[in-house]
């Protein structure tokens, strides 16, 4: 991790006593802030990078400079030029370009332009799409890839969320029956994950919706909308259950196997046996001296995890047809449209750092060490 | 050698391992025999589909052996030449040939052939031949086809006759095989079963011109695998993706694994900025959305195979897993065996590639036969999502043609299970040797 919070030697943390409380609130509050700086520099040389790749060796300053040609072109169709010989319109139009781009700084190097770019691409201010438009018929890109924000992440909040507490709860239930058939039978399921949920997606379309007719084949609303909210709700819920179910299946088997794994190494750890050899309840010892010291490195894991899983989205939502940004995402392949594209990046990009940075202050609550200010993380 | 047979009868213990490397073995069989029965360049140009190299096969078929499990068998592809039947020839006048040709053939399904097609093959210097056909059915009823002047290269598509399809009221195909009694009328049209012909008469006005051709009745059945919407052989499209899917999930794993592994190698061994470095480089890397820069890269500079497959590699190389190395070489940094090598003397070099690497190579095992599969199904991902390389077949390729296709809605569901079916069946079996390897190797694991 980037940042670890600073902790000054040999200060001793206060057992009690409302001083204590503030200096863990300040530690904590110093933490996440660290934490969040280092994440947004990341995001901004992850952007700057993809500024680079966008700018294609120079071929979107070629793209920028024939739509200013064109606007140019347009505006002395006008008919106060009419008089004008073509000679004499040609020099005051290149003049006008030449003064458009200077303005636009397009005769500057690309260095130094591309830190404007960046600011631009974190702000999502990049301007009016090509052909997109939004379903409210705005071009503007920031609104074209916001208005499909809340879809994918009502799905995949969703998703993550049943993969995150099923994969806890399941390998909990099986480290608990050790050797038994069903948990023989997860190690043996733990390949599956080898296949991408929309693999997964494509089968579960032809058996459900294809040969089944029960389930429909994608999208996210039932044709017209339902007009009740309840209508509404349960016709996204209906729509839900297919890419749910495809990403459950993919990702839950190797989240169980290597949890599993995980809380059985840890349950032969000498202080289980002696909260056992003290007669603790099964439950007792599972929460407090197992899940309780395993909760951090679990939830670095599933921040590893999440970072790949935003990006399984695209394809997803690509196969059920669900209008989020990674349908948007693939649209915009397809139309060549370049600002979407970046503006995707970016959106994946805040996504992922959002995502984790969650996580960090989860991770922060539970590890003692990071409340302590210890000089503890790896 | 002693440490080389215990691994192999630790594995031994596990029976999947034997199930997935016969699967392995079997693919990488497919490959070779895919390699040398149809070289590269011409399994590239036989999957364009340019020139009507696919005239001859039916669209959308299914595999022929699905048959064998209907009780109503679905027709088949059959393709009648002239070049094969004996014609009789008389010579009417001064440059002036008649030929007469009849083609038979025997139908014998309850279903109506797909399509049907005449292509002819003429030779002729500056005067065309006239050409007539006629149609004869079993009962012995008789219809002209076609008549008139054949130029080079010319074809007769029956199914599209649009006389043909006024005169019967249903699509050309039907009504020529249909039994006159159900045409008409509100039933649906039945087959007349029988020996069928079609008599070419050929008038050439030249001396060495000829007139040959072949008619084809598409069926819904071909071959082993079908064919697509393009009358593609689905046959070659899997069997050359077998190769590119494994050389593509080989290359890349080895790529990022090995790569990664050394860079983490070199980072513990030197450590301050050069460690430093790498685990920043780590974090900035964990941060860039992966599959949007590969769409980025495929929609601005190239959708080849081998620049996909750079840039993945590229992007791999700085993740989660060179953390994990990275804290495996640490505990192997200041183990009693180093010390030793660092005292007579050995370089940094030679520490590295012969006392640091090799200690954790087994850890590295699992997880480069893990790999491949994921990196398998990510070619996929990427012709999901249209970055497919253009010119090769792969697996995704044609899963991508028949979702796109809508072969789901439309029942075309061979078409989608047999990549679906060879991509699960690769994935499997090299993840299941990778758990089962992981442990062997990793003894914490065994036993769990």
């Amino acid at each position: 991790m980037a940042e670890r919070p600073a902790g000054t030697p040999g200060e001793t943390p206060e057992t009690s006593g409302k001083s204590g409380l503030t200096r863990t609130l300040v530690k904590f509050a110093r933490y996440t802030a660290m934490r969040g700086i280092a994440l947004l520099a990341t995001v901004a040389i992850g952007v700057y990078i993809s500024v680079w790749i966008a700018n294609m060796g120079g071929y979107v300053d070629k793209l920028r400079k024939a739509q200013i040609q064109e606007a140019v072109g347009i505006q002395f169709r006008g008919p106060q030029y009419r008089d004008m010989t073509p000679s004499e319109r040609r020099i005051l139009m290149n003049d006008q370009m030449q003064r458009e781009i200077e303005r636009l700084g397009l005769d500057k190097p690309f260095i130094g332009r591309s830190f404007g770019y960046l600011a631009n691409a974190l702000t999502l201010s990049l301007g009016r799409t090509e052909r997109m438009t939004s379903d409210t018929g705005s071009k503007q890109v920031r609104a074209v890839l916001l208005e499909r924000l809340p879809t994918t992440l009502v799905l995949f909040g969703t998703a993550n969320l049943i993969t995150f507490f099923g994969s806890l709860f399941i390998s909990m239930f099986l480290s608990r029956r050790y050797g038994s058939l069903l948990d023989r039978a997860s190690v043996a399921l733990a390949p599956m994950s080898a296949a991408p949920p929309w693999f997964y997606g494509i089968f579960l379309i032809l058996i459900f919706a294809s040969l089944a007719g029960i389930l429909p084949y994608g999208g996210m609303l039932d044709a017209p909308p339902p007009e009740t909210t309840l209508g509404y709700m349960l016709s996204v819920l209906k729509h839900m259950l297919l890419p749910l179910l495809a990403w459950t299946l993919a990702t839950i088997p190797i989240a169980v196997y290597a949890r599993r794994t995980f809380f059985l190494i840890h349950s032969s750890e000498d202080y289980v046996e002696l909260a056992k050899a003290k007669g603790l309840r099964s439950n007792t010892i599972e929460r407090r001296y197992i899940l309780r010291p395993t909760l951090p490195t679990i939830i670095t894991q599933f921040a590893l995890t999440l970072v790949f899983a935003w990006q399984g989205a695209i394809i997803t939502e690509t196969v059920f047809q669900w209008p989020g940004l990674g349908r948007l995402l693939w649209q915009a392949i397809g139309l060549f449209e370049v600002p979407v594209i970046i503006g995707s990046v970016v959106i994946f990009a805040y996504l992922l750092a959002l995502s984790v940075f969650l996580l960090d202050i989860l991770y922060a609550l539970i590890d003692p060490r990071v409340k302590l200010g210890a000089e503890g993380r790896s | 050698m002693r440490a080389f047979s215990k691994i192999l009868s630790a594995i031994r213990q596990y029976p999947t391992v034997a199930g997935s490397l016969f699967i392995i073995l079997a693919l990488i069989g497919i490959s070779v025999y895919a390699m040398i029965a149809i070289p590269i360049s011409e399994a590239i140009i036989l999957w364009r589909g340019a020139d009507q190299v696919w005239s001859d096969t039916p669209r959308y078929a299914q595999p022929a052996w699905t048959n064998i499990f209907r009780s109503e068998k679905l027709p088949e592809t059959f393709v009648l030449r002239m070049d094969d039947v004996e014609g009789t020839t008389e010579t009417l006048g001064e440059a002036m040939w008649r030929e007469t040709t009849i083609l038979t053939f025997e139908y014998k399904y309850s279903r109506f052939p797909a399509e049907l097609n005449f292509f002819f093959d003429v030779e002729y210097d500056t005067r065309e031949p006239q050409v007539t056909i006629t149609w004869i059915s079993p009962d012995g009823t008789e219809r002209r086809l076609f008549r008139g002047s054949v130029r080079k290269g010319q074809r007769y598509p029956i199914s599209q006759d649009t006389k043909l399809s006024r005169d019967f009221g249903v699509l050309p195909q039907v009504g020529l095989l249909a039994d006159p009694e159900t045409l008409g009328g509100d039933a649906e049209p039945e087959v007349m079963t029988g020996e069928y012909g079609l008599r070419i008469e050929t008038l050439t006005f030249e001396e060495g011109s000829s007139v040959g051709g072949r008619f084809i009745v598409y069926g819904d059945v071909y071959g082993i695998a079908g064919t697509d919407h393009l009358r593609r052989d689905l046959a070659i499209g899997l069997l050359w993706g077998t190769p590119i899917a494994l050389m593509f999930g080989l290359l890349a794993t080895i790529g990022t694994t090995v790569l990664g592994f050394i860079i983490a190698a070199f980072g513990t061994w030197y450590g301050g900025w050069v460690d430093a470095a790498i685990q920043r480089i780590t974090e900035v890397n964990l941060m860039l959305p992966f599959l949007p820069i590969l769409i980025m890269v495929g929609t601005f500079y190239s959708r080849s195979l081998w620049v996909m497959l750079a840039v993945i590699i590229a992007l791999s190389i700085f993740t989660a897993a060179i953390k994990a190395y990275r804290a495996m070489f640490l505990q192997v940094k200041n183990s009693p065996y180093i010390e030793a090598a660092r005292a007579y003397g050995a370089s940094n070099t030679r520490i590295i590639f012969r006392y640091l690497i090799p200690k954790i190579i087994p850890v590295l095992i699992p997880n480069f036969v893990l790999g491949i599969p994921q990196f398998v199904f990510l070619e996929a991902s990427l012709s999901v999502l249209g970055l497919g390389d253009p010119t090769l077949p792969t697996w995704g390729k044609i899963l991508t043609n028949a979702y796109q296709g809508g072969a789901l809605y439309r029942g075309y569901y061979y078409w989608v299970l047999e990549p679906a079916v060879l991509l699960i069946i690769t994935g499997l079996s090299f993840s299941m040797l990778g758990f089962a390897l992981d442990r062997v190797f990793n003894p914490r694991l065994r036993g769990i």
